[in-house]
């Protein structure tokens, strides 16, 4: 090609970027990479592994494999360094991190380069995003290492933090891991992808000048096995992982019982909904940038499209012009949309699947494009009429592989998006501010795209709901998963109850009361018809209660989830129920203090002192509810973000077994506040105080289903709540056995557990015993991204 | 497409592209016929260049004009743009389409080719205008043609674009160059004198030889949405233009909003215009690249509608090789490479040209140019 042949077919010719510092780089690496622990490189490992150019297929680098010794050293490293980097100051700590921010920049075309050659990605891509939003976010941590002190008093850091981060992403994901965590004062064993080391290990070189105290930060390179090593290890606090769902959820089972932290940001299958009144050549963008996006290894991939079947054929069509012309090629040209899947295996999944969606009736549309030959490349892809019932259609394929489905009205869109395992982020194309902030409210999703998507940045929490994962990591709320509150951690360490006392004498009742099941609003006898006698601490029979069982308990969830317009009532609305809760308490003071006194031996003013501080509670919650706000975020948009907390819907409770009124009522208001429905366990050796209830739940105007109790063996009912997949939360205060159990069975929709860090607080001390601590547990963050112009 | 454009596709008049590559098929062609009413598909033949205005320009095109189409103020109201979501596509642009080194070259060469080298100023005189004419016939040094092997070519601007008074000046000083000259018209660039006066200064601009008409529309009628008073409006000033060609100034900075510009943009293209052109130069905001794009996706789903080709000018404010340079890309991304010919494509500058020179010098032999080193226009 020559100047005039270009002029006659103005085609683009090649615009490569440079690679030759990169592979200065590599080549001084020749013999391969160790692992970074407590400040300086180890030699290469006799156990190692190579690391390939996806574009090429060629080998770039011989990476370390850790094993066992590798992770104990890197683990008591980070442990020894943990409380000195703790105790430097705020200051100190938002130094180091504003020098990795800068450093950062400095190299960041280096970086970016190694970048696109390691993972395949196009380095427009590294350059223009990943780099610059993994700088942001030690700015940012920067800034919240500054001012710990003053907006987080009472709380410390977690401790040794083991993050495990995926292949997509390499070094932003890297950096938006790092960054919080160092911030907040906890310590890091950071463990990068098998396929995607390279920057970790370049970014553990260049930190060496930050100021970085050694063993602060410690990378080690592995695969599943090693970063397995890492989520068992005894000595780490908390694991926060980036991956798939599988993993997540083994995750979570790996982790039951031992008391670590968990922030887990897993799959998608996000929904990209286009209603008619969209600029559809923008939503037609969009989905370039939802779903060719890093060739659509992005978890919060727009890779569901639901468009509004009036417009559906012409923005099919306007998408397949657009999908033609888009350009495939080497990474480090910069001329191109797209680059290579991060390795051969990926490349075959993506083909199977595909492959799987067209034998289920799919319309299979890729656009007649140069492909390269060699390497993992595959091209854009549009599956339209998918069957809902086929696996490219429920299942995250993690390629550039969209599907397409249509809807007829704004109600079924939220239905159609939310109809998902999964709950990362979603995208919504309209003009109109009310469907899109209808429809926003509406999906559950940790991220709502208005008119864009993919939109990151470290002031903005990140994470998803259900199935999605847990904890956000970004922005004020993301700070709180690397943190803990003091009043907590001094408390003492609960241990499991002792069993239940038998009644040994009969009691005198002037009338028999046996009391039933609180379910949907109505007293229900319990579906196994068993009874159980309550006694006192003295064995003297106070009454019976129903014995629940798990039919009783898929009842009971039944009926909360039935009572969804709870958690789209006005705060106000809310707080006023509270208020009346509180004060028909009040008037049945005296005798709920002598239901204590006689379950649990407490003296007349403990008991008065129980009773009374139950209905400041539900004041303080009945006051909480219109006061827990959310945030609006700055990234740099122009537009608002904002950060809106949620209920999670259907939450279990399960109630400590001291403090029968108090304990429940410090679980329940809390979450009736914020909008969830309960299923409560009341305390299994002091259920009446909770029976007793009924009555003022019955004249205080909570709706049916809001609240209901299932009485009973406290560890079975939590079985059952835990293996529920209905339910969306679980709080269990029953001690380490139950919490293991309910930890450990939770997996199965990854149900969010809270079982108060396993600490026997002093339920009538309202420092510890309520607040945003409860609050925070009660929801979700969701962000809102909302860019205006006109 | 949308259920009430298909009620003209069968009024449709074909478009026709005239290509004198039969090897490459006009992309809109190759990838649009799946999409479109067959009876608004384009279709190319293969024929030697016809008589196109701009004889410099080895890839000629000949453009079936824009017939127009009955004014259709239902789906003008149905445009929605998202100005956010367009800000972002243009900034990512650049990162996804670099051009460099002979492909630059070649695209630079392009963009003189489809420029309409301009001078719109108070103090214009005949001894200016003439002195841009020889520029217009002669904008790149020879040697440096020479050096890129692109002497035999015959690069020339497109047009020369002046006020009225100047035309008989550049259609002499042009004579023999094949280069047309085009007016600004119609009160530009206000354009609020009485219209009887707007279509008598078309007539007389065409009878003193000017090919193309710039002429500007009446803002108020964009900014209170009174679509049929464009539509007449502008459906005059075609009629008025006869053979000559007309491209509708929108003033995009008067008009504010995407929204305001691209239901313009359709309302002018339903009214026959032959392009459709951002400014005047005079407003405060001129040409971008986001209202390039917004006016283009218009063009294109003009053409989907109706199958005819409407040509686009950003005018005012591009002045550097590089921006001309992203609007040619952004004009093969959206439209495609059907579009990249002075038939469908102009830019209005008056100094880009200088920027593009000293690039072309850089390009050949790889030294930092002055714009004292090239002829003066």
């Amino acid at each position: 090609m020559n100047v005039a042949n270009y002029f006659d077919t103005m085609s683009y010719g090649p615009a490569p970027e440079s690679d030759t510092e990169a592979r200065q780089w590599l080549a001084t690496h020749q013999d391969g990479f160790g692992h970074f622990i407590n400040g300086e490189f180890t030699g290469v490992s006799d156990k190692n592994f190579d690391t390939f150019e996806p574009a090429t297929g060629t080998v770039l680098a011989r990476i370390s494999m850790a094993q066992q010794a590798d992770i104990d050293a890197a683990v008591k490293s980070a442990r020894a360094a943990q409380t000195g980097w703790a105790e430097q100051s705020g200051h100190a700590r938002a130094k180091v991190l504003y020098a990795l921010a800068r450093i950062i920049q400095r190299h960041a075309r280096l970086i970016a380069v190694v970048e696109a050659l390691d993972n395949g990605k196009p380095i427009r891509e590294t350059r223009d995003i990943d780099i610059p939003l993994a700088a942001r976010h030690f700015y940012h941590h920067a800034g919240w290492a500054q001012l710990q002190g003053s907006e987080f008093p009472d709380h410390s850091a977690i401790g040794v933090v083991g993050q495990i981060i995926p292949w997509n992403f390499p070094f932003l994901m890297m950096a938006w891991k790092i960054a919080p965590a160092l911030a907040l004062g906890n310590t890091v064993v950071l463990k990068p992808a098998e396929y995607t080391s390279l920057t970790a290990l370049l970014f553990a070189e260049l930190a060496a000048t930050a100021g970085l105290p050694d063993g602060v930060l410690n990378i080690v390179t592995g695969d599943g096995k090693s970063g397995a090593m890492l989520v068992e290890h005894t000595e780490v606090d908390k694991i926060a992982f980036t991956g798939s769902t599988a993993v997540g959820k083994w995750i979570r089972q790996a982790t039951a019982g031992s008391g670590k932290s968990l922030t887990l940001e897993l799959g998608g299958k996000s929904p990209f909904i286009v209603f008619e009144d969209a600029d559809l050549d923008a939503a037609v963008e969009g989905v370039v940038d939802a779903i060719w996006f890093n060739q659509g290894q992005v978890c919060c991939a727009g890779s569901r499209i639901l468009v509004q079947e009036g417009v559906a054929e012409d923005f099919h069509a306007r998408l397949r012009l657009r999908m033609s012309r888009l350009r495939l090629g080497q990474p480090l040209d910069k001329c191109i949309d797209m680059g290579s899947l991060v390795a051969p295996v990926q490349l075959q999944r993506v083909e199977a699947m595909v492959q799987q969606g067209v034998e289920a009736g799919a319309t299979l549309y890729q656009p007649d494009i140069e492909i390269p030959s060699g390497g993992s490349f595959y091209p854009p892809t549009l599956l339209s009429d998918a069957d809902p019932t086929s696996s490219v259609v429920c299942e995250e394929i993690f390629g550039p592989v969209v599907v397409s489905m249509t809807f007829r009205t704004f109600d079924e869109a939220i239905a159609l998006a939310n109809h998902t395992r999964y709950g990362l982020a979603a995208s919504v194309w309209s003009e109109s501010v009310n469907q899109s902030l209808e429809v926003a409210a509406a999906l559950e999703a940790g991220i709502v795209w208005i008119n864009t998507t993919n939109a990151m940045d470290a002031s903005v929490g990140f994470g998803g709901r259900k199935e999605s994962g847990f904890g956000r990591e970004g922005g004020r709320e993301g700070c709180l998963d690397y943190l803990k509150p003091d009043a907590w951690m001094k408390a003492p360490m609960r241990i499991d109850p002792e069993g239940v006392a038998l009644a040994t004498k009969g009691g005198s009742f002037a009338m028999d009361r046996t009391a039933k099941l609180f379910i949907g609003g109505r007293q229900a006898r319990p579906d196994g018809n068993y009874s159980r006698a309550v006694a006192s601490p003295t064995g003297e029979r106070l009454g019976d209660v129903g014995e629940g069982n798990r039919k009783d308990i898929r009842n009971a969830v039944e009926a909360a989830r039935g009572a969804a317009s709870w958690s789209s009532k006005t705060a106000h609305n809310r707080a006023q129920i509270l208020y009346y809760l509180a004060e028909n308490l009040s008037i049945r003071d005296v005798e709920f203090a002598a239901r204590i006194r006689a379950m649990t031996g407490a003296t007349a003013k403990q008991a008065q002192a129980e009773v009374e501080a139950s209905i400041s509670r539900l004041f303080s919650y009945g006051a909480w509810a219109d006061k827990f706000e959310g945030a609006v975020h700055l990234p740099p948009i122009k537009g608002v973000t904002l950060a809106l907390p949620e209920a999670q819907g259907v939450v279990g409770v399960i109630c400590p077994t001291e403090a029968p009124l108090l304990g429940f009522i410090s679980l329940v208001a809390p979450l009736l506040a914020m909008g969830n429905r309960c299923v409560v366990v009341p305390s299994e050796a002091s259920p009446l105080s909770a029976t007793d209830f009924y009555q003022v739940l019955e004249t205080s105007d909570v709706p049916a289903g809001v609240i209901n109790i299932v009485t009973g063996n406290a560890l079975e009912l939590a079985d059952t709540l835990s293996k529920h997949n209905d339910v969306d939360a679980l709080w269990a205060f029953g001690g380490p056995t139950m919490t293991r159990l309910v930890e450990e069975q939770s997996a199965g929709n990854l149900k969010r557990v809270w079982s108060g860090f396993d600490r026997q607080i002093d339920w009538l001390d309202s420092r510890v015993g309520e607040g945003r601590e409860f609050l925070n547990r009660a929801t979700d963050i969701k962000n809102i991204w909302v860019p205006y112009g006109e | 497409m949308h259920k009430d454009q298909r009620t003209y596709s069968h009024v449709v008049t074909q478009a026709t592209i005239v290509m004198n590559d039969n090897v490459r098929k006009p992309e809109v062609v190759a990838s649009e016929s799946a999409t479109m009413p067959a009876s608004a598909t384009a279709s190319a033949t293969a024929t030697a260049p016809a008589t196109a205005s701009s004889p410099s320009d080895s890839h000629a095109v000949t453009v079936k004009r824009n017939a127009g189409m009955p004014l259709d103020s239902g789906l003008v109201e149905r445009v929605r743009i998202n100005r956010s979501a367009a800000d972002r596509r243009i900034s990512a642009l650049s990162g996804r389409r670099s051009v460099k080194k002979d492909a630059q070259a070649a695209w630079l060469l392009k963009a003189i080719t489809c420029m309409d080298l301009t001078t719109l100023n108070g103090d214009d005189t005949e001894g200016r205008v003439r002195r841009l004419c020889a520029k217009a016939a002669n904008p790149v040094r020879q040697d440096l043609l020479q050096a890129m092997g692109m002497e035999p070519r015959r690069i020339t601007t497109a047009a020369v674009c002046v006020y009225h008074r100047f035309v008989p000046t550049a259609v002499s000083a042009l004579q023999g160059s094949g280069i047309p000259v085009a007016a600004v018209s119609t009160g530009f660039p206000a354009g609020l004198i009485p219209h009887h006066l707007k279509l008598q200064e078309i007539e007389a601009s065409v009878a003193a030889g000017a090919r193309e008409i710039d002429i500007v529309i009446t803002r108020e009628h964009v900014l209170t949405g009174n679509w049929q008073a464009l539509y007449a409006e502008m459906k005059d000033y075609r009629e008025a233009c006869g053979d000559a060609h007309v491209k509708a100034i929108l003033a995009t900075g008067d008009l504010k909003t995407l929204n305001n510009i691209a239901r313009a943009s359709l309302v002018c293209m339903m009214a026959g215009a032959d392009f459709i052109k951002t400014s005047t130069g005079k407003e405060s905001v001129n040409a971008t690249l986001p209202i390039t794009m917004i006016m283009l996706r218009m063009i294109r789903q003009y053409q989907m509608l109706t199958g005819f080709l409407v040509g686009h000018k950003p005018a005012g404010g591009v002045s550097k090789a590089k921006d001309a340079l992203s609007y040619l890309a952004l004009v093969k991304e959206e439209l495609g490479d059907a579009w990249l010919t002075p038939e469908l494509f102009r830019f209005g500058a008056s100094s880009l040209l200088g920027d593009i020179e000293r690039q072309l010098e850089h390009h050949v032999d790889g030294a930092y140019s002055a714009h004292h080193r090239h002829p003066i226009g």
